[in-house]
């Protein structure tokens, strides 16, 4: 018997023969599924074990046959020995559009099956052209695989009839098209239509004809269209990234993390050692791994195509010390022997600040060397709640991939496919599976077609629609403020919130859609007591998500670490201001007036940043590229990344910088090993007391198969050899019972006449990790203003022109944009385009 | 025939004229099913008068009718007015001249199915004929057969016409079915079958414009009459599109069981020019092709007979094919055609028969050897059997039945092109 993975067990099975095997399985089991689950290769081109089957390719032919029954009794018919006597079909059938029934026997090596098999190879070969040897596909291709396998070795196809096509058809900027490869599987349009909802590419004309083209200006406007080249069985699809390359029997892989957002899908590093770059290892593609509760085999195009930051031509390569006004390269002890001087003189006034993309071992030392040195350990960000998420998040077990019937997802102030796409496509899928989904956000977004409940409301008053649902089932409060009384009119939002009480299991995912640090804090609060109210915490798939703005956001939170209620002051007041993996300079410049009105600056960064440019004391760090370490992730999975390129010369990882300044004030900290780290860290933090480096690497056996032999089946999707994680129980789960703390929420802030703009996030931003990256240019967001159309229209402003901006001191030139979802009197201004934005606030905006 | 009961418009002047019809009964029996009649007995009539599909797979209409999906709403009709199949063209004067009775069959069946809406979806070319459909729905609606709350029932039923873009593959079923929803005319996966997962995915009964026709008079005059015409496993009368080499084309009403020979000869005047009948296709281009033998003329046309001689009835579009055509030359006409309308989505229709076209061209133009057409009948059957929906196997009909029953034109054609070539090669 063979268990699937993430399936019930208790249901009754089916039991067939595969191939004079034995086979039993969950009930509608597609033929092939069955097969592959018992060992057993059927070829399929146009089938994949992640969507519906579509029966085109015609590759998985396989004689089926069914026990007779009697028409006139209805009882089986039996051979002489008392089997049941079993009716083959007169004509071939495809088993991947066959649900397995009890006593089916399926043949799949007869003479008739293996004429099948090499008749359907001819056909696809006699239109295919004779690339591999410039095929980028060569070696990891299906196609080579089941011809090897199954097909004819000579061709019977006169040359000069064979079909000319276009053989670099760009769709948009980061895929191509050879339309002489493609076989017409319809796997790259059914993925984008089926899977991720952007059907942006089909199929034009007809028979021979029959044509992939894009319909999106730009062409092929999705965040997905990476993972067609994954799954594409021949190499018609190929990214601008890394087409022509290497070969894949060239590359080595590493198991990875991306760092983008606080999903952390996992991934794999593909290298090289490459003569034009000095004989150093080169990443020369990002894929996906399969990581089945975190990413399932997918990711989206920003982590797949934004890691170019981590080349050494962007890179500081040695320490350096400001002399005289100018920053001058010095040797590691001169710069750790100065920076240690003045960590020693800082005297409480050491104020460190980290990015959300630095690793937990390295927010581990940072914030020894901070309680050590009786100062202050900053998260740079404006989102509030890891404590609570720590206290009330997803627990051990969960698993987004199970929410399905009688289970509510509730989706607040959040874009979901900007902020977090793996988690977008993972709550779209639970709710096409039959979760009750509810979008809460002030404008329209990708998520609200596959919800439930679609719920509007002011930036502003985010808060206030979770206090309103609380209310609306449990005694009403007289001190609710009036935002709350005026949502409690809302029918939809009552209807939600008394589904959300009879759900089995309810998770919450706040983002950061329109607010600042105070408002994040009060929406998380509320979030937190709605789930405590309703009894949602403490059991998997039960709890608080934040999306955060980073991908280790979690982790900092986790070690300790918080936002600064007024970061500008407390940096300006520092004596030592020591900054990991931020950039505060660049992004406002209010924050770098800040920076440089501390005594003293040390920066440890990868590229020479606004704010690196601004140090006293500059330190090399590595990438994640070239060390090892761990992230959380907003579910509380604790994963590791492993070092795939050796590090740059003259770097270190973050970790060890932090220890070697430590050891300047008498703190020892490892310094060499991020395990060691880490099992400081473990021991010091309740909730990772049982996690250690070996079980981060442990792996289980996941569905569907995909990776190297089976590349035909699942893609070219990595398989998962170098660790699935481990989901950290909360601390309602530990059996810590969370107390509701209620907190008012705050009147939203007006202005009589004008505009106030508050802050979203876009995927592609201009953030230090994404513009290095230049095949990513032109998806580049630009800098821009969005308008409500009677507001645009009001200031003479119009669509896609030119405009300026003015807020927090600074003037900006901007691209007009209109969103018709979008009340008036506000302003949308997207996050890192360069315009200065941290929460709500009045702006300007002409011609 | 001394009476017709599709092509009524040849006895019956200007029965196109909704007063004209009205005069002969029509709609009278749809009025009186709508008030007085149950919607399964409606079904139960055609059901036992063994009325069979007429557009081209003889399934039992009743039969198809019964199979709706109860608990699955709402229901739909549609209309299969593709006609695409070379050599057919009944449909197209049944609903130019007889459109009423084609209509009133298909508010009947929408009656007993429980349909509210039906549609009638034409092949683009018919674009003329839609707009004159649509005139004709629009004449029925002011007259109150059409709209909401017939006859002071709760029926309401409307009917649409839609067309289609010149795609013979939409006459597939479930391929109209994603044309009608606006997607690419491409056939989807059966099972499910229409009458559980049709139109938007809810039940639908897709039938023939012919044998919707033949609806009326079915309930009008009872199971028993109708089975007074015809054989019976094949009841009732055809609309035959005779064409090709023949004194007289056109289309002709006779009962299902009369012969090739009655159809050709004795309607059909014969063969033109003195020449010899060699071949027939009696089901358009999808056609196995009979060798007209007398065994084959005096053959019944009727579902169960044809196969007899190795072929099958199908739409009945009969072309005669004389002793002045050469096999190779019509294998590539028809060849040609399927490769056109291929829609692509099963890899051996789509490669296949791109393949086959390569083929039977460079055999028809004296290009080829012997091999090419042992190869050629190797590629026919490497589809068959293999591809998504019939049309893959209906494209290696003629082709394979052509080799193997007139072998020799095959054997003159490549030896002549062996002398030709040898001729030019040696000096």
């Amino acid at each position: 018997m063979t268990e699937v993975v993430g399936q019930e067990t208790e249901q009754k099975l089916v039991t067939l023969t595969i191939d004079n095997r034995k086979v039993s399985v969950a009930p509608g089991t597609w033929v092939v599924d069955a097969a592959k689950q018992a060992g057993i290769d059927i070829p399929v081109f146009c089938y994949h074990p992640k969507m519906e089957p579509v029966g085109m390719c015609r590759m998985c032919l396989v004689e089926v046959g069914r026990p007779m029954i009697d028409r006139a009794t209805g009882q089986p018919v039996l051979e002489t020995d008392g089997s049941p006597k079993i009716k083959f079909g007169a004509k071939l059938e495809t088993g991947c559009t066959i649900p397995v029934s009890e006593g089916m026997v399926v043949r799949g090596y007869t003479d008739k099956v293996k004429e099948g098999r090499d008749e359907i190879l001819e056909f696809l070969l006699t239109s295919h052209p004779l690339d591999c040897p410039i095929c980028d596909k060569g070696g990891e291709c299906p196609l080579q695989n089941l011809t090897m396998s199954f097909g004819p070795g000579q061709s019977r196809y006169i040359y000069d009839e064979k079909k000319r096509l276009a053989k670099h058809v760009p769709l948009g900027d980061l895929i191509v098209l050879d339309r002489e490869r493609c076989i017409q599987c319809a796997r790259c349009t059914r993925f984008q239509n089926e899977i991720v909802d952007d059907p942006v590419i089909g199929f034009s004309q007809r028979g021979r004809a029959l044509e992939i083209v894009t319909f999106s200006e730009p062409g092929f406007d999705s965040y997905w269209s990476g993972n067609t080249t994954d799954i594409c069985p021949v190499g018609a699809l190929t990214t601008v990234d890394f087409r022509f390359g290497a070969r894949p029997w060239e590359l080595r892989s590493e198991a990875s993390l991306c760092t983008h957002c606080p999903v952390n899908c996992n991934i794999t590093l593909n290298t090289r050692r490459e003569a034009k770059d000095g004989g150093r290892y080169v990443v020369k593609r990002v894929m996906p791994r399969q990581n089945e509760w975190v990413n399932e085999i997918w990711m989206c195009d920003k982590g797949r195509f934004a890691y170019h930051y981590t080349e050494p031509a962007n890179r500081i390569t040695q320490p350096m010390v400001r002399k005289s006004g100018q920053l001058i390269p010095v040797s590691w002890d001169e710069a750790l022997a100065a920076a240690g001087d003045q960590v020693n003189k800082a005297g409480g006034k050491l104020v460190t600040l980290a990015g959300g993309r630095v690793s937990n071992e390295d927010y581990y030392n940072l914030k020894q060397l901070a309680d050590k040195a009786k100062g202050q350990a900053f998260l740079y960000s404006q989102m509030a709640g890891g404590d609570l998420v720590a206290q009330v998040g997803l627990g051990s077990g969960s698993n987004l991939g199970d929410l399905g019937p009688g289970r509510a997802i509730l989706v607040i102030a959040c874009d979901f496919e900007e902020e977090a796409p793996l988690w977008w496509l993972r709550v779209k899928q639970a709710a096409e599976r039959g979760a009750m989904l509810i979008v809460a956000n002030p404008r329209r977004t990708k998520l609200d077609s596959h919800a439930k409940y679609s719920l509007r409301y002011q930036y502003g008053e985010e808060a206030a629609v979770l206090h309103a649902m609380l209310d609306s089932f449990s005694p009403k409060r007289p001190d609710q403020p009036e935002s709350v009384k005026k949502l409690l009119r809302n029918d939809s939002l009552k209807a939600a919130a008394q589904e959300i009480v009879q759900a089995e299991n309810l998770v919450v995912f706040y983002g950061s859609e329109g607010t600042d640090l105070a408002a994040s804090q009060s929406l998380a609060n509320a979030a937190a007591n709605l789930l405590i109210a309703t009894g949602h915490v403490g059991r998997p798939n039960n709890g608080l998500v934040a999306v955060w703005d980073k991908g280790n956001a979690q982790g900092a939170w986790d070690q300790g670490l918080r936002p600064s209620q007024d970061l500008a002051t407390q940096m300006k007041d520092a004596a030592v201001l020591y900054i990991a993996g931020a950039d505060p300079a660049g992004d406002d410049p209010q924050l770098a007036a800040a920076v440089d009105g501390a005594q003293f600056v040390i920066v440890q960064e990868l590229a020479m940043t606004k704010t690196a440019q601004a140090a006293d004391i500059v330190f090399p760090a590595q990438a994640f590229t070239e060390r090892d370490g761990t992230y959380t992730s907003g579910e509380r999975r604790v994963q590791r990344f492993y070092p795939a390129v050796p590090a740059l010369e003259g770097t270190r990882p973050d970790f060890a910088i932090t220890a070697q300044l430590a050891s300047a004030i008498g703190l020892d900290l490892e310094d060499k090993l991020a395990s060691l780290a880490f099992k400081q860290l473990a021991a010091a933090t309740e909730a990772y007391n049982d996690v250690d480096y070996g079980k981060l690497a442990e792996i289980r056996e996941q569905w569907p198969i995909v990776g190297r032999a089976d590349v035909y089946y699942g893609g070219t999707t990595y398989d998962n050899k170098q660790g699935l994680g481990v989901q950290l129980a909360s601390a309602a789960e530990r059996g810590l019972s969370p107390a509701l703390a209620f907190e008012p929420p705050k009147e939203r802030a007006t202005i009589a006449n004008g505009l106030i703009a508050v802050p979203v996030s876009r995927l592609y931003d201009r953030g230090n990790t994404v513009v290095p990256s230049r095949l990513l240019g032109t998806r580049l967001e630009s800098p821009q203003v969005v308008l409500n159309p009677e507001d645009a229209e009001s200031l003479k402003l119009e669509m896609g022109k030119p405009g300026k901006v003015k807020l927090n001191g600074a003037q900006i030139a901007v691209t007009v944009r209109i969103d018709n979802s979008l009340s008036k009197g506000t302003a949308l201004i997207p996050r890192s385009l360069g315009i200065p934005i941290n929460g709500p606030t009045p702006i300007q905006v002409e011609a | 025939m001394s009476e017709y009961f599709l092509l009524r418009n040849r006895e019956i002047p200007n029965i196109d004229d909704l007063v004209i019809y009205r005069q002969n009964k029509g709609f009278e029996t749809f009025q009186s099913a709508v008030t007085s009649m149950k919607p399964d007995e409606v079904t139960e009539i055609v059901k036992a008068s063994g009325l069979r599909g007429r557009g081209g797979a003889g399934f039992p209409t009743g039969m198809k009718w019964s199979f709706i999906d109860k608990n699955n709403w709402p229901h739909y009709v549609v209309a299969n007015a593709d006609e695409s199949e070379p050599g057919t063209f009944k449909d197209r004067e049944i609903m130019e001249s007889n459109p009423f009775q084609f209509l009133e069959g298909v508010m009947l069946c929408a009656y007993a199915i429980g349909a509210n809406a039906a549609y009638i979806y034409l092949r683009g070319e018919f674009w003329q004929l839609a707009a004159e459909l649509d005139r004709h729905i629009e004449y029925l609606e002011r007259e109150n057969l059409l709209g909401d709350k017939l006859f002071g029932t709760d029926y309401s039923l409307r009917l649409y016409t839609h067309l289609g873009a010149g795609a013979y593959i939409c006459g597939e079923e479930t391929a109209m079915l994603e044309s009608l929803e606006g997607k690419l005319g491409q056939p989807r996966l059966r099972p499910p079958f229409p009458p559980s997962f049709g139109l938007y995915g809810k039940p639908t009964v897709v039938n023939n414009v012919e044998t919707l026709a033949n609806v009326p008079l079915i309930v009008e005059r009872g199971a028993e009459w109708y089975r007074k015409f015809g054989t019976e496993k094949s009841p009732g009368t055809k609309v035959f599109s005779l064409s090709g080499n023949v004194e007289k084309p056109g289309n002709y009403e006779l009962p299902l069981g009369a012969t090739f020979r009655e159809l050709i000869f004795a309607h059909g005047g014969g063969i033109p020019g003195g020449r010899n009948i060699k071949a027939i296709m009696p089901a358009g281009a999808s056609s196995s092709l009979i060798f007209a033998d007398e065994k084959a003329l005096d053959t019944p046309m009727d579902y169960e007979s044809v196969p007899n001689v190795g072929a099958q009835l199908g739409s009945a579009s009969v072309i005669v094919i004389d002793d002045s055509v050469s096999m190779d030359w019509l294998i590539d006409k028809t060849v040609h055609f399927f490769a056109h309308e291929s829609c692509g989505k099963c890899t051996p229709c789509r490669e296949g028969t791109y393949w086959m076209r390569h083929i039977t061209e460079r055999i028809s133009h004296g290009q080829a050897s012997w091999d090419d057409v042992i190869l050629l009948n190797e590629v026919a059957n490497g589809i068959k059997g293999k591809c998504l929906c019939a049309l893959g196997d209906f494209a290696t009909e003629a082709v394979m039945s052509s080799i193997a029953r007139f072998r020799s034109d095959f054997e003159t054609k490549t030896h002549a092109a062996a002398e030709t070539i040898e001729a030019k090669v040696s000096p």
